[in-house]
Parts: structure tokens; C-alpha cells; sequence
């Protein structure tokens, strides 16, 4: 009968997509257990408060590689959300200009650009000039990274808001601008903050373009114009290290910043979710 | 018309474009005020074109142009240095399909216009203005306690009186509607039609509707447009009871369209 046999193509298809869903979710399970399992025993206070300590030596913590990661990706932010976000504004508000279709290319190609060249065009461009690595170099290069992301995020969550929503600003006299900032904006919030967070997410745990940007510092750093360490910079030197203390310290690190990055964009989630606003 | 019937918006050689098609021919048409007007015709004849140029609507369509006149008191909205978004303020529309705006409370929505145009107004006046433009729209009995919801937790038959509300709180001269109530159920409609017969006797109403019923309920003057022309304006009484052109006929009484 044919209700049977739909029946029965209705389950295979379930059981399928939840096969699949299942080989998604298994890797992002496995790496979370494994993380833990063997990171959890290395982290007490003295990893978030301690500097790395000597070869030979045991202890010591990973504070500085901390503090710089939050450093860098606070500079990464300042430079590339806003410029990432005005691109995005502009390709779709603007959809009509002659220049749109090649910026859009352009930040399609620079989203696949290698993240190690993105390097070497920030070590180009910054330490060879300033003749010193830095973390503006390093924030330099995430920030490049970042551009793409945001640009295009932004550009396709505002394509998403419905065109009838424009229309019903514009038919009350509100500027066209005002109603860019303040309807279209406003409506693909959601979104926009997403695609920043992924953004945020995908630069944190960039390795290569550190590595001759910012390279990293067993100590504080000094100010902005020096060297700065960095968690993912911390991990691959303790990882390739010959060590099993180091390699321990390492498997903390990765635990910490996975839990950083985890951490902020549920945080940034649940501030943004108001999901209208009232002025009363 | 009477002759005490003063014209509110006049239309003059009206000629509109999508690109290299035109969808309006040489319109011309004397909008009584304080009065409703209807405009029919089949499906893509240029009904919606019509009204969007009435408000400099049309223009925001990417290659989109028109040539001819629209008076408003006189003053012709398409004269060179007018600014489209004056005139929008004072010629309001609401569209075929309820669009509140989703990220606004109800009482944003109503108070959108004032919010979104920048100028300050003390919250009282807000207050006033939002009571004011939903008891117009006959929706404040309601929603008076659930102001603070989101503007799409409504039903559609609500959401496009919030509309209306919304297009009355920036206080227009004339109300655009294009099939207010074509996504609407019998009792929705019965309630926008009501409105409409409310607010005519304060405001120059013009509505689209496909419902040849609806044009003779709800208005005085009724339009019949034909492949982007005018074929006849008249009295709605007269247009229906004796159609002076055979389309209009033809059209009444359900030969094809
Ligand atoms: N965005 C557009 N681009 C190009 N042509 C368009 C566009 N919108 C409408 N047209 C054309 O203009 C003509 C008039 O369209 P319009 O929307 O004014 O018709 P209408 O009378 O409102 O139809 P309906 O009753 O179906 O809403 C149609 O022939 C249509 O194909
Ligand atoms: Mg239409």
C-alpha cells in the first residue's frame, strides 16, 4: 500500500538526517571529551594567574598567553568589526553601485586566502617597518582575517530582512538612512552579531599569523609595540616541545581557550537577546 | 462630483516605467478630498504602480522613473528640489500584506514614525499620539494591555490595523492603501472596511482592491484602470450603475478580468 511505503521512506529519511546530524555532533563531542580528559588536571589557580616557568622546571601557568589572546582579539575587534561591518552595509544598501560586485570578489578571495600568508602580509607591512613584532601587528592580521567574515555575514543578514519592511519606513518619511540604521540594522542584529562572534571564534585560534606577528613572550608583555604571547602560540610551542609537563600545560591551554571562545559567544547571545525593544 | 468638492491630489499625464516597460499611460485623475476613492482593474493593469506614485514610492524600484505631474494642494510632488520624504510624510500608505516592524513593541510600532524620524517629543506626547492613532484604527480596546508586545504576536486582521495606526500617527493628509485587506478573513475586513468609511470623513483615502464589492462599499469614487490606462473615473454609484466605456462594463459585470 502506498501510505506503507511512505511511511516507510519517512523513516529512512529521519533515521538518515539523524545519522548525519550524529557524525556532525560526534567530532565536536569527542574533541570536548578528549579536551577535557586530558587538559582538566592541568588547570588550577596557578594556570591563570602564574607565568610559564623554565625548562626543568614543573609548574607555572599560562597568564601571559591568557591575557594576550584577550589583548589581540581585542584589537582584532576595534580594527576589523567596524570596517567589516561598513563593508557589509554597504554591498547591500548599495547594491546598485558599480563597485559592489568587485568588493564582493575581492572579499570572497581574501576569505581564502591562506591564514599564514595573512601573516606574512602583516610581518611585510608592520614588523619589518617598525623593525619589532608586535601586538599590533598580530591584532593587524586577525583583524584582516576578520574582514571577510563580518563583510559578508553582514552583508547577506541584511539581505535577509524582508524588502516590505523598507518600504513600510520609507512610506512614513523616514530618511533613507534612518531607516538603514534603524529598521534593516536593526532587524538583522541577530545575525550580524553571530557572524562577529564566528569571526571572533575563527581568529582566536589562529596560530600561523601570530607566529611572525606577534610572536609570543614567556613574560608580560610590554605595551603594544612588543611581542606579545598568545594562547594558540603558547599551545604549538608547548605541543611540539619534547616535554610531558609542557605537553600537559598545552592540553590546559587548548581546554581554556575552547571554553574562552564558548564562553563569549553564549555570553554575547544571551545580552543581545531582547528580541525587540520598547521605549517605555 | 459636486462641484464643493475640493481636489486633493491631481494627477497630470502621468507616465511610469520599470526599466524599458511602461506600466502607466498618460494618467489623469482629480482625487477628491475627504473622500475614498477606489481604483480596480485586473491583475497587473497598474493599480499598485498608480498609488506608489502618488507618495514617491515608485522611485525606490531600481530603475524605476516616471514623468508627468502629481499636485498635492496644487503643489506638484515630482517639481525638482521637492524632497520625497516630506511627501511621504504627508501622503501615508499601508500595504497588501500586514508589515509591522518585528523587532518593535506594539507601541513602537504605532509610534514608529515619530521614533524613526528623528525630533524629539516628550513621552507624553508619545503616549497621546499611540492611544490617538489606535483608537482610530479601532485597535486600542485590544491591545491596550499588551502594548509591549512584539508588534507580529498579533493577528494578521490586528497587525494590519497596527499598520494603519502606524501610517495615522505621523498625522498624513492621505492614506495609500493597496489591498488592505486581501491577506484578511470576512471579519478582519468588515472591521478595516468600517475604519475606512471612519477615517474618510478626516482623511483623502485612496484603496486598491480586487473586490469590486469592497469598491462599492467602501468608497465614493471609484477608478477603472486597463492595461496601464485610465478607462473610467466616476462616482462609484455611476461607474457601476451605468459604465460609460464598454471595459468598465465588461469588467463589472465579470466578462473577463
Ligand atoms: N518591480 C517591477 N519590475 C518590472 N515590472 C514591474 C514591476 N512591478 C510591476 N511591474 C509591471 O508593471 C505592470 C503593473 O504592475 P502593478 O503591480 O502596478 O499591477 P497591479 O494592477 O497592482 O496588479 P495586481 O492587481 O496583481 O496587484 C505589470 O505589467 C507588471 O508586470
Ligand atoms: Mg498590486
Amino acid at each position: 500500500m502506498r501510505a506503507t511505503r511512505r511511511r516507510i521512506v519517512d523513516r529512512v529519511a529521519r533515521a538518515l538526517t539523524l545519522a548525519c546530524t550524529a557524525a556532525v555532533l560526534a567530532p565536536l563531542v569527542l574533541i570536548i571529551g578528549y579536551l577535557l580528559a586530558k587538559g582538566v588536571t592541568s588547570i588550577n589557580l596557578d594556570f591563570f594567574t602564574q607565568l610559564p616557568k623554565p625548562v626543568g622546571e614543573s609548574g607555572g601557568g599560562m597568564a601571559n598567553a591568557i591575557v594576550g589572546t584577550l589583548v589581540l582579539i581585542g584589537l582584532a575587534c576595534a580594527l576589523g568589526l567596524p570596517i567589516g561591518f561598513g563593508t557589509g552595509v554597504f554591498l547591500a544598501e548599495y547594491a546598485h553601485s558599480r563597485l559592489v560586485p568587485t568588493i564582493r570578489f575581492c572579499a570572497d578571495v581574501l576569505n581564502g586566502v591562506p591564514s599564514i600568508v595573512i601573516g606574512i602580509y602583516a610581518y611585510t607591512l608592520i614588523v619589518l617597518p617598525t623593525k619589532s613584532f608586535s601586538a599590533y601587528a598580530g591584532g593587524f592580521a586577525l583583524a584582516v582575517i576578520m574582514l571577510p567574515i563580518v563583510a559578508r555575514t553582514t552583508e547577506e543578514m541584511l539581505r535577509l530582512v524582508p524588502a516590505n519592511l523598507r518600504e513600510a519606513s520609507l512610506a512614513l518619511g523616514v530618511p533613507a538612512w534612518r531607516t538603514t540604521m534603524r529598521v534593516i540594522i536593526r532587524t538583522a542584529r541577530g545575525g550580524i552579531i553571530t557572524g562577529c562572534m564566528l569571526a571572533i571564534a575563527r581568529v582566536a585560534g589562529e596560530t600561523a599569523p601570530l607566529l611572525f606577528t606577534a610572536f609570543g613572550n614567556q613574560f608580560w608583555h610590554h605595551g603594544l609595540g612588543g611581542p606579545i604571547s598568545s594562547l594558540p602560540v603558547q599551545i604549538y610551542t608547548y605541543a611540539i616541545s619534547p616535554f610531558d609537563d609542557w605537553h600537559r600545560q598545552a592540553w590546559a591551554g587548548a581546554l581554556v581557550l575552547l571554553t574562552l571562545i564558548s564562553a563569549t559567544s553564549l555570553s554575547v547571545r544571551l545580552l543581545t537577546r531582547g528580541r525587540f525593544r520598547t521605549v517605555r | 462630483m459636486t462641484s464643493t468638492t475640493r481636489t486633493k491630489l491631481e494627477v497630470r499625464q502621468l507616465d511610469a516605467w520599470f526599466g524599458t516597460t511602461q506600466a502607466l499611460h498618460d494618467i489623469g485623475l482629480a482625487i477628491p478630498e475627504r473622500a475614498a476613492t477606489a481604483i480596480i482593474g485586473p491583475s497587473g493593469c497598474g493599480k499598485s504602480t498608480l498609488i506608489r506614485c502618488l507618495n514617491r514610492m515608485h522611485e525606490i524600484v531600481p530603475g524605476a522613473r516616471v514623468s508627468g505631474q502629481v499636485l498635492l494642494d496644487g503643489e506638484d510632488i515630482y517639481r525638482p528640489g521637492v524632497d520625497p520624504v516630506q511627501v511621504r510624510a504627508r501622503v501615508g500608505m499601508v500595504f497588501q500584506r500586514p508589515n509591522p516592524f518585528p523587532t518593535m513593541s506594539i507601541y513602537d510600532n504605532a509610534a514608529a514614525g515619530l521614533l524613526l524620524s528623528g525630533g524629539r517629543r516628550s513621552r507624553a506626547d508619545l503616549d497621546a499620539a499611540v492611544e490617538h492613532s489606535l483608537r482610530q484604527a479601532a485597535l486600542w480596546d485590544e491591545v491596550e494591555d499588551s502594548l509591549d508586545a512584539s508588534g507580529v504576536s498579533i493577528s494578521g486582521g490586528q497587525q494590519q490595523r497596527l499598520c494603519i495606526a502606524r501610517a495615522l500617527a505621523v498625522e498624513p493628509e492621505v492614506i495609500l492603501m493597496d489591498e488592505p485587506c486581501s491577506a484578511l478573513d470576512p471579519i478582519a475586513t468588515t472591521k478595516i472596511e468600517a475604519l475606512i468609511h471612519e477615517l474618510k470623513a478626516q482623511y483623502t483615502i485612496v484603496i486598491v482592491t480586487h473586490s469590486m464589492q469592497q469598491a462599492a462599499r467602501v468608497s465614493d469614487y471609484t477608478v477603472f484602470m486597463y492595461l496601464g490606462k485610465l478607462i473610467e473615473f466616476g462616482s462609484t454609484e455611476r461607474l457601476f450603475t451605468t459604465p460609460q466605456k464598454k471595459e468598465t462594463e465588461d469588467y463589472i459585470t465579470g466578462r473577463f478580468g
